[in-house]
């Protein structure tokens, strides 16, 4: 047997809850993997050099061991491994073992499924970065690059969260996984990230808020599902990132808050609709920008039915969002409930028994959630005495998975033909002349204090901060 | 000399029938003296084998033996007497096999045992009973013990199976007198203990022929009988005695065996079974039934081997190699029957591999002695019998083991192996973190002696159509391998070292638990036997495979089923749809 190598400190250079000091496997594990990650961060992470970012580090799960501040050198960021508090009680909430007592090991029954779970959800985050890589050159301020470097850690973070599940309960088959997760590359010909919409860059801030407003809450929806999971280090890992997950939609959230109150202003200032023209990003680009980013969020959540999710929610591997709140048996066999279809060529809706039906129960969840974005951004267009409003569009809008894949709709819900549809998309979806204008505003600000025209600066810094900190020192 | 036992009691222990449920275990162990079913007498060179069944001595109760029909109890006798013959005479040179019971010979595996039977339970008991007729094969083929089938009366299916696995049939020729397989238009089955494939096979009878044949209830005798092949020579009623002494000194000339050896007692088993263990002097099993496994220890040589060839005779039963495929041979046998819940076998051994491999060695060296080559063919045949148990087989190479030669074996037959790489540490508090590593070695009896049945060595399985990979291992015979090497081989699965070790060894027996135990074993029957087909191969995949899915037909055994309705004066109703 090959010795160890002086097992460097990782408690250290890990902050972790998870006793890493004596777990040898671990140990073991992160000694190869830490610097093909640090490698794998430094040729497809954030392209700006820069000095040193101004970054929130979790250090404990506590209240305040999540919420320290500092600036530190991306590179030597302390990339830990943190787990929610276990609860010894807890129990299965559903499927055919609810009332058994959680698992702290895989049942072998369930590895290659667990496994597969743990690998799709720890793809998407690595994939982000990547995806978002290049977009530090063009920040509209110094506090917004800040913004996506947190965002950018932190999703490594979540890779890290999952590796660690992968590196500590699934044996070499598992280190094989996670060693493939820094391999695969966003929109890489050979080797692309999983699921199609992390293949996509983001070229442009409006659809960086977009995309942690829209895709990272789906993200947020599936670690909810994952959390509910019996083996519990998944479920205290997923717990532990949602608290992150939360961050990165406060992001959008308020991206897109500050946006809207941007063109607001240009359109009250200038009594014009139009303030494309005037460095601002017009409501009718911002809601092609929405409808898009709505739309493949839609899709990341698979079909209508599913047996496979069934299966998952049978073994107790994977819950509905809010499971123990719910008021039914937790096993759903004898259930059933309406799943979108298209019936006779109409959009309609046809029943289905509830356990292949999960995928439509989480992405309805999912649909009120963003209902609630759209309804924030309106009242800004309200305060400002506007008549416009935003919308969520039709749910077979522009939709490549699942039952409305096979029909094309307005954003209202009214079927086209596939020519009509070709002829008239350019009035939803973001056409090149739409995305041409907002890359072309996308220059950098990088003065304290200062911010790009098209988008209003925040109304607090991070941290009590304000907003003229030297969030970032650039290289 | 001779010997004859008559009936006393039965096999030890008292017999299941369902599959669940508590039940007392089937024991395999039973002698001559406490035979119900069979008379063995030895008269020189000639042993003969007369099988009377006792009509009330079903292993279960609720059917009666007539006619010389068998259930699993006979046949365990059969099993005996012919290991017996093989060891305890090595005088005897032509075994006649006939029947005590007047104009019949046997009329095969009794119906109603059938009809009640789980499919399980017929499924299991079919596999033994060939394998008990490969075994007089074997004997005829490498022991210079040949069997001779004397049928003086009707020999109907399963009885027409056992003439089939003799060198030579002999039928009497009364007007009256068959060879018979009516499985087919009386029960809606096949003769599925090796009677299709051995017809076309081995006795080249022509397959038009065969066809018809097999679809007459009342069978073929006298002439046609010998013309179409399905019996060597058909002798008139007052001749008969005559003749079968003649064709049996005929064939004892033949033989190379000793004529004055003393032969080699198979002594009692030292066995014990509680609820979760079956322990021997040199095999243990743990029923885990939790977890669905029985893990099973089999400890190498704990002694230097003889230094002669005597030396084995002397030591007789006792010696290692003996006494450890005895020991195996009884555990896969209760295991199989007994313990059908447990679907994974996880296989240790324990001892020092030089030693496994020095026991070999004395055997290969003196491989013409009379007694080395039972040892080794018995060897073999129990090697066989774990090829074709329908259980998951899991190899578990720790330091400590003896996973060398002969006993490298168990793990080529398993269906994964995993080795470990180092030693356990610190982890494991009861491990020794001095101990060596486990090895794997290749030795001489991998290489030839110990072949499956599909003529085949288990490397050559192993590596079939990787003539590289095969002479890699082979070219290692002689090394003690260590995890790297031997997974480099291809000779392990995987080796993990002692921080993976603990659960992937976990997940792998949970996972294996959890699929669906029928799967696994068409999985794994079809994986065990890659290269070409051979009479045995054919009748335990192909032969068996068939019979197993006809016999869980409606057509077979649903209510209106031919092995149902059989001797109720009701006709089968089949559904005529063919599948």
């Amino acid at each position: 047997m090959t010795p160890l190598t002086t097992p460097a400190d990782y408690s250290e250079k890990i902050p972790n809850n998870v006793d890493l000091h004596e777990d040898r496997r671990l140990q073991r594990a992160l000694e190869s993997w830490q610097p093909n990650f640090l490698t794998w961060w430094e040729s497809m992470g954030p392209t700006l050099p820069t000095e040193d970012v101004y970054l929130r580090t979790a250090v404990n799960v506590g209240r305040e061991g999540w919420a320290h501040f500092g600036h530190v050198a991306m590179r030597d960021y302390r990339w830990g491994i943190f787990l929610a508090e276990r609860d010894r009680d807890r129990r299965v909430a559903f499927g055919q073992h609810r009332g058994e007592p959680v698992w702290q090991k895989v049942p072998g029954e369930y590895r290659a499924d667990l496994r597969r779970l743990i690998v799709i959800q720890g793809d998407t985050e690595p994939a982000s970065v990547e995806q978002q890589r290049n977009l530090g050159a063009t920040a509209p301020s110094l506090y917004d690059m800040r913004n996506l470097f947190q965002v950018n850690v932190e999703e490594g973070r979540h890779l890290w969260a999952m590796v660690y599940l992968l590196h500590a309960y699934f044996g070499r088959e598992g280190r094989e996984e996670a060693e493939e997760l820094l391999h695969r590359n966003s929109g890489s010909e050979e080797s692309p990230r999983i699921l199609g919409a992390f293949n996509e860059e983001t070229p442009d801030w409006l659809s960086f808020f977009m995309f942690t407003y829209f895709t990272d809450r789906d993200g947020k929806y599936q670690l909810g599902t994952l959390k509910e999971s019996a083996f519990d280090p998944l479920s205290r890992t997923c717990e532990f990132m949602l608290k992150e997950e939360s961050h990165h939609m406060f992001v959008g959230t308020t991206g897109i808050d500050r946006v809207v109150e941007r063109t607001a202003q240009l359109m009250l200032e200038h009594d014009t609709d139009d303030v494309g023209g005037l460095g601002g990003i017009p409501l009718n680009v911002i809601q092609k920008y929405l409808n898009f980013h709505y739309s493949v969020s839609l899709d990341l959540f698979g079909s209508e039915t599913s047996t496979n999710v069934a299966n998952y929610f049978t073994a107790g591997l994977k819950g509905r969002w809010s499971e123990e709140r719910r008021r039914d048996d937790h096993r759903l066999t004898d259930d059933s409930m309406m799943v979108d279809a298209v019936v006779d060529g109409r959009i309609g809706q046809t029943e289905v028994s509830a356990l292949v039906g999960l995928n439509s129960d989480l992405r309805r969840e999912y649909i009120r959630d963003c209902q609630n974005g759209v309804n924030r951004w309106n009242r800004i267009l309200e305060e400002a005495g506007l008549p416009q409003r935003l919308h969520l569009p039709h749910t077979a809008f522009n939709r490549r998975v699942g039952a409305f894949s096979g029909i094309e709709v307005t954003p209202e819900g009214e079927l086209l033909p596939v020519e009509e549809w070709e002829r008239r998309k350019g009035a939803w979806l973001p056409t090149d002349l739409d995305k041409t204008h907002v890359r072309s505003l996308m220059r950098p600000v990088h003065e304290r204090g200062k911010i790009a025209a098209w988008i209003a600066p925040p109304r607090q810094g991070i941290n009590g901060k304000p907003f003229d900190y030297d969030y970032v020192h650039l290289a | 000399m001779t010997i004859t036992a008559g009936a006393s009691s039965a096999p030890d222990g008292v017999r299941p029938e369902g599959e669940t449920g508590p039940r007392t275990a089937v024991g395999f162990q039973t002698h001559p003296s406490r035979y119900r079913h069979w008379r063995l007498s030895v008269e020189g060179p000639v042993a003969t084998l007369t099988m009377d069944v006792d009509e009330q001595g079903g292993l279960v109760p609720g059917y009666e033996l007539k006619l010389n029909s068998y259930d699993l109890g006979v046949d365990i006798e059969l099993y005996d007497a012919v290991q017996r013959l093989r060891f305890e005479h090595p005088g005897v040179r032509t075994v006649v096999v006939t029947s005590g019971k007047e104009k019949v010979f046997c009329a095969g595996a009794n119906i109603r045992m059938l009809a009640a039977s789980p499919h399980a339970w017929k499924v299991n008991f079919c596999k033994f009973t060939n394998e008990t007729r490969n075994a007089m094969e074997d004997a005829s083929a490498n022991s210079g013990q040949t069997y001779l089938a004397a049928l003086n009366g009707t020999a109907s299916g399963g009885g027409y199976e056992l003439a089939l696995a003799c060198e030579h049939i002999m039928l009497v020729d009364d007007r009256s007198s068959a060879v018979s397989l009516p499985e087919l238009p009386l029960l809606g089955v096949l003769p599925g203990t090796g009677g299709l494939t051995r017809v076309v096979d081995k006795r080249h009878v022509r397959r038009d022929l065969a066809d018809y044949f097999s679809t007459r209830s009342e069978g073929v005798g006298g002439r046609k009988a010998v013309q179409w092949r399905l019996v060597d020579e058909v002798v008139p009623r007052p001749r008969w005695d005559e003749t079968v002494a003649e064709r049996a000194a005929a064939f004892a000339r033949t033989s190379g065996r000793p004529e004055d050896a003393p032969g080699v007692v198979l002594t009692p088993l030292g066995r014990t079974r509680t609820g979760d263990r079956i322990s021997y002097r040199h095999v243990t099993a743990v029923l885990d039934r939790a977890r669905g496994c029985a893990e099973i220890t089999v400890l190498g040589p704990d002694a230097e081997p003889p230094r002669t060839v005597a030396g084995i005779h002397e030591q007789g039963a006792d010696f290692w190699t003996l006494a450890v495929t005895r020991e195996l041979d009884d555990l896969i046998l209760d295991l199989r029957t007994n313990e059908t819940e447990l679907g994974t076998w996880v296989v240790r051994t324990k001892g020092d591999p030089a030693l496994v491999l020095a026991y070999d060695a004395l055997l290969l060296d003196h491989a013409g002695d009379w007694l080395v080559n039972e040892i080794v063919l018995y060897l073999k045949r129990t090697l066989k019998r774990l090829d074709v148990t329908s259980r998951s087989l899991i190899a578990l190479i720790e330091p400590g083991s003896c996973f060398a030669g002969s006993l490298l074996e168990p793990a080529l037959a398993a269906d994964r192996s995993y080795q470990l790489s180092g030693v356990f540490e610190d982890a494991d508090p009861g491990a020794d973190p001095d101990a060596d590593p486990a090895t794997v070695g290749v030795g001489p009896m991998n290489l030839g002696p110990l072949p499956m049945g599909n003529g085949l060595t288990r490397l050559g399985t192993r590596f079939w159509g990787d003539a590289g990979a095969l002479a890699a291992a082979t070219a290692s015979a002689g090394e003690a391998l260590e995890a790297e090497d031997a997974e480099r081989l291809g000779l392990v699965t995987f080796a993990p070292d002692d921080i993976d070790w603990a659960d992937e060894v976990r997940m792998a027996i949970e996972e294996r638990a959890s699929f669906s135990p029928d799967a696994l074993t068409g999985l794994e029957a079809n994986y065990r036997f890659a290269g070409p087909e051979t009479i045995e191969t054919k009748i335990f995949g192909r032969l068996a495979a068939w019979q197993n899915w006809i016999f869980y037909r409606p057509n077979a055994s649903g209510p209106d089923g031919a092995l149902r309705k059989f001797g109720t004066g009701q006709r089968a109703d089949f559904d005529k749809k063919r599948v």
